[in-house]
């Protein structure tokens, strides 16, 4: 009943042009040729002429090669069965299992009206102090990780998904390397959590094409097992693959880019993705992780720019540890006033003082004299990196807040830390702690000989080592480049409050 | 009327060729027709037969050859009693219509009524037979929650009518006829509570524009003392992302002393509207008693939702604002974010293949810009009241990079520049508005010489700091170290101010002269200290009683008490010559 055409005009990138009369808009096609089979999608009509996107790529593609256009735009299969099993970016299956056919639904569907939102409530408790106590990570949040290449972020993404009490978990892998893709499914496997898991992966060897669906096809089922009352962690790794697949396409398409070579729509593309996290009013949620590579480590570079300005916050991974400055959790003023009535104060005082701390890095660095209260703030940054920014530890929030305030006590005196009065009556230890003071001395904060350090750098050189494969000079180089920051981190601090000095306020001005 | 129907030629994202037969309209509204949905599109170019649209929804589905039909009408709002407490979207769809009609999603191709028809309004008439109007004039009034909403001749009409019917006083529907107007040539026109206007067209039914000089007390200490707002003025705030752009308009929102709020959550994040529209229904309005949605009017179109219709939601949102500004009325326009309709601009204008400007913007960036904020003001109306329009409007430039377009033109034509920065959001000093990067044209609360005064101490103390980072501190005297102090000081105390404090964030423009005043004497008051540790300390010590002075009612006896603490603290290290 489909009509088949036979004369392909224009080959370009991986967009074939034809003409075809009455082809809708979004239409998915099937061109078969010498190379195999492909599902391809109507991205631009003009009179007859049909252009069409390949999601397997147009190498092969003969001009005599077969389209069939199928009467309907993109669609993937939704049901239970699908917990437990992996995909490609276009829905067929990477494990052995059967394709799955039964109840299609549509990708890329309509936004949710802003009506039946409603404000996040719940937080999601993730026993990482730094995202617990200072940046709370909330249900329907969407925030993504910044990162550099070489950092544990998908360890992070992993551990985050593991202990995070949601329903469902929704994988989608962008340019994976392999082995990475190997290790979320082993992981997830190892804890037992792959029966509530889908993955859909399309790894750096795919065409790219199918990387721009994975999105789209993770976040639909997200909403249906969300209009079904589950409460759903999309994992999305890592965006900054599929902005770089947007820019092939949209230049394929002759279209003027604006920023770096990036598409103008690049906002209201990530947008309409992230966006789909939500709370549902009378159903459950879908909460929104993904990763962002940052290229160059620029925090201005388009993608992590516009998904910036989009995200309800971001938590930064530098050195293997999540920065207090910089991250940010938008959301976590609607849970952290109902965890603890000194959440807050907390959060604030020992940021603030951090920030003292750093500058005083600085200062040390520079070789100034050290005063009385440089020397307070040297003993804080320590305790304060040990014993609540390393990675490995992991205790409920309560806990934590707890070892705050041990801290600020083991440092300084109350009005130094500029906490209200009557938090400091009912909170303040009036004991110092003895052990850490002890333990101080003989094991400085970041160095490598602590377990967990160590266990982080074995991961970091995992990942180092696979991206050698690659190119081994630059994997080579991140690795020592990382090993070389992470020893420096205690003395000089990080590249974040570097920045921040580079920048002075100007004293001119108006 | 003939039908003008047209047919779809080609495609690409959402934009339609269409070719045509019968007379358009450049900015025509029209509806592609989508098997049976109806998608509203706007015409944006014309060249030879074909016109160029803009559909305000998603394309998929659409085939060439189908039809659309023109309307002959600019895109346009319904302007009536029933606007206040609404929830739009950028081309005035109530939402929660929407949501009872489609459930969680906004389907394509539907669309609500702004207003409601069948709600009946307490109508008085405020004219009487044989009076003399002009569009603009009041005909009769009603109450709608906390005002007075004037129903008035409808702006379109031009010219001068006599009354020649008029209602009497009753409960009437917005769509039933409340009048009849004649013109000169006797030809009658009835005329009910509803008018549309289009939106990309200025208001100007009023006698003059004035110059707006009387301050726009936010409440927030920072603007109101150092970079004050004017009612009827235009502001912005740009700021790289996470930098509490939008905390700073939503408690700008909250505790501004204004009539009438509008907000226009445009390309922005869908949560952000919903903390509005679930909260201000349950918070008070201090002047009024009645809740802050009372006076609230929000136009949302979030990121997700299509690119074309967050281009008409500001425009929408400026129209609704001059139709109260009509009435007599104060209102504030909270534009968050401008960047993001500039955006839409963008991807408008790449499509249609335009020779791009800078960062690939539109060449009619900045004049679209300028005309946006041109429409606030202040007016003296024609029966001697004032209303005014304010614009604050939030920008998101790229990277935090104030040299981007958008930010550059909007500084151009605003009033007042909030420049917030990364460095101050990182350091949590919140409001993150840079002491010394921003600037205000409009007079504020306080007195002129003392906040130059403030601000030449603000710059000197960072003077002082960029060089210790040169010659730490041992280099530097125990005198410019005080002076360091007093500006951080002054910083930590006075330009910072916590949000969710119910007591700091929002301090009236009395508290602020009062404090402010205390402020000042405290900088002038010269201190001697043996050591530079002595001094830091003091000040530690100044900083957290003056916080708690902050969190302290002021008809409290606690304000009088820690002001007298704070007094001999000072006294206690004043050095006496």
């Amino acid at each position: 009943m489909y009509k088949v055409y036979h004369r392909i005009d224009q080959i370009a990138g991986n967009v074939i042009t034809l003409n075809a009369p009455g082809v809708s808009y979004r239409e998915l096609a099937e061109v078969t040729s010498p190379e195999g089979t492909s599902l391809a999608q109507v991205i631009r009509l003009e009179g007859r002429r049909v252009s069409l996107q390949v999601f397997a790529g147009s190498r092969g593609v003969s001009t005599d090669a077969k389209v069939r256009f199928l009467g309907h735009p993109m669609r993937t299969s939704f049901s239970e069965a699908l917990l437990g099993r992996i995909f490609d970016g276009s829905g067929r299956p990477r494990d052995n299992g059967p394709t799955l056919e039964e109840n299609m639904i549509d990708i890329g569907g309509p936004s949710v009206n802003p009506a039946k939102r409603i404000i996040p409530r719940n937080m999601i408790r993730t026993g990482i102090p730094m995202i617990d106590v200072f940046n709370t990570l909330v249900e329907s949040q969407k925030i993504p990780v910044f990162s550099v290449a070489g950092e544990p972020y998908n360890q992070l993404l992993a551990r985050i998904a593991l202990q995070a009490e949601v329903d469902v978990i929704i994988l989608g892998g962008m340019g994976l390397k392999y082995d990475d893709y190997l290790f979320f499914r082993d992981t997830l496997e190892e804890a037992g959590a792959l029966s509530r898991t889908v993955m859909f992966i399309h790894t750096a060897a795919d065409p790219t094409v199918e990387c721009l669906l994975v999105p789209d096809v993770s976040l639909a089922v997200a909403e249906q097992f969300a209009l079904n009352d589950k409460r759903v962690l999309v994992l999305l790794t890592d965006m900054t693959n599929f902005c770089d697949s947007l820019k092939e396409i949209e230049i394929t398409m002759e279209q003027i880019p604006s920023n770096r070579g990036y598409p103008g729509d690049l906002y209201s593309q990530l947008a309409a993705r992230y966006e789909k996290a939500v709370d549902f009013d009378t159903a459950g949620s879908i909460t929104i992780l993904s990763v962002t590579t940052m290229p160059g480590d620029d925090v201005t570079h388009p993608i992590p720019d516009n998904t910036g300005y989009i995200t309800e916050g971001q938590f930064y991974l530098r050195n293997g540890r999540i920065e207090p400055f910089g991250s940010l959790s938008r959301l976590k003023q609607l849970v952290n006033k109902r965890t603890r009535e000194d959440h807050r104060t907390i959060m604030n005082t020992m940021i603030q003082l951090y920030a003292g701390y750093r500058e005083t890095l600085e200062k040390q660095a520079m070789g100034f004299r050290m005063g009385a209260w440089d020397r307070k703030l040297l003993k804080y940054g320590e305790l304060f990196e040990r014993e609540l920014m390393d990675l490995s530890v992991n205790i409920p929030l309560e806990q934590a807040l707890d070892t705050c305030w041990k801290i600020l006590a083991e440092c300084f005196e109350p009005p130094e830390t500029g906490v209200p009065t009557a938090l400091v009556e009912k909170f303040w230890p009036k004991t110092r702690i003895e052990e850490s003071a002890s333990g101080e001395a003989d094991r400085p904060a970041g160095d490598a000989q602590s377990p967990a350090a160590e266990e982080k750098a074995e991961a970091g050189k995992a990942v180092a080592a696979e991206a050698s494969d690659k190119e081994t000079t630059t994997g080579r180089e991140r690795e020592a480049e990382r090993s070389r920051a992470e020893d420096e981190a205690a003395q000089t601090g990080s590249e974040s409050s570097q920045e921040k000095k580079d920048t002075p306020p100007e004293s001119g001005g108006h | 009327m003939a039908e003008n129907i047209g047919k779809i030629v080609g495609i690409n994202g959402n934009l339609l060729t269409v070719e045509f037969e019968l007379p358009v309209r450049q900015n025509e509204v029209a509806y592609a027709i989508l098997d049976n949905l109806r998608l509203k599109s706007e015409v944006i170019r014309i060249r030879g037969r074909y016109a160029e649209l803009q559909v305000f929804e998603d394309t998929t589905g659409l085939r060439v050859g189908d039809a659309v039909e023109f309307t002959g009408e600019l895109l346009s709002v319904e302007l009536g009693p029933g606007l206040l407490a609404q929830i739009y979207d950028g081309l005035q769809n109530p939402l929660p219509a929407l949501a009872e009609e489609c459930g969680f999603f906004l389907k394509r191709g539907t669309y609500v009524p702004a207003l409601d028809r069948s709600r009946k309004w307490q109508f008085t008439p405020v004219v009487s037979r044989g009076d003399m109007v002009s569009a603009g004039h009041a005909l009769g009034k009603v109450p709608e929650g906390i005002f007075e909403h004037l129903i008035m001749v409808p702006f379109a009409m031009a010219g001068r009518y006599r009354v020649a019917e008029i209602r009497p006083e009753g409960e009437y529907t917005i769509e039933e006829e409340i009048a009849v107007l004649e013109d000169e040539k006797g030809k009658r026109h009835p005329v009910s509570m509803v008018q549309r206007w289009p939106v990309k067209r200025p208001v100007r039914c009023y006698a003059e524009r004035l110059r707006p000089t009387e301050p726009l007390v936010t409440k927030i200490r920072i603007i109101d003392t150092f970079f004050p707002v004017a009612r009827g003025g235009t502001y912005c705030i740009p700021g790289p992302f996470g930098s509490g752009k939008t905390v700073l308009q939503h408690l700008t929102s909250r505790h501004a002393d204004i009539d009438i709020v509008i907000v226009a959550a445009c390309g922005e994040r869908a949560g952000e509207v919903v903390e509005l529209l679930r909260e201000f229904p349950e918070l008070t309005d201090p002047r009024t008693g009645k809740t802050l949605m009372d006076r609230t009017i929000i136009v949302c179109n979030t990121s997700s939702m299509p690119v074309a219709a967050r281009e008409a939601s500001v425009y929408t949102a400026v129209t609704v604002a001059e139709y109260y500004r009509q009435m007599g009325l104060d209102v504030l326009l909270l534009a968050d974010s401008t960047s993001r309709w500039a955006q839409a601009l963008r991807e408008v204008s790449g499509r249609l293949e335009e020779i791009p400007g800078e960062e690939a913007f539109p060449a009619y960036l900045e004049s679209v810009i300028a005309a946006f904020y041109e429409r606030a003001g202040v007016v003296r109306l024609y029966d001697g009241r004032t209303g005014s329009v304010t614009i604050g409007g939030a920008v998101s430039p790229a990277g935090g990079n104030f040299d981007e377009p958008v930010t550059q033109s909007t500084l151009k034509v605003v009033g007042a520049f909030h420049g917030l920065s990364r460095e101050r959001a990182e350091a949590r000093r919140y409001p993150a508005i840079h002491p010394l990067e921003s600037w205000s044209k409009y007079a504020g609360v306080a007195d002129a010489e003392q906040v130059e005064y403030a601000r030449r101490f603000l710059r000197r103390g960072n003077e002082i700091y960029q060089m210790m980072k040169v010659v730490g501190e041992e280099g530097t005297s125990v005198e410019d170290f005080v002076t360091y102090l007093k500006a951080e000081y002054l910083d930590a105390v006075y330009l910072q101010q916590d949000a969710y404090d119910e007591v700091d964030g929002a301090t009236p423009a009395e508290r602020q002269k009062y404090v402010f005043e205390r402020m000042i004497r405290i900088l002038k008051t010269p201190m001697s200290f043996k050591t530079r540790d002595e001094a830091r300390r003091f000040f530690q010590d100044l900083v957290q009683l003056t916080r708690d002075w902050n969190r302290t009612p002021m008809d409290a006896d606690e304000f009088k008490q820690i002001e007298e603490k704070i007094e001999k603290a000072v006294a206690g290290v004043t050095r006496y010559v």
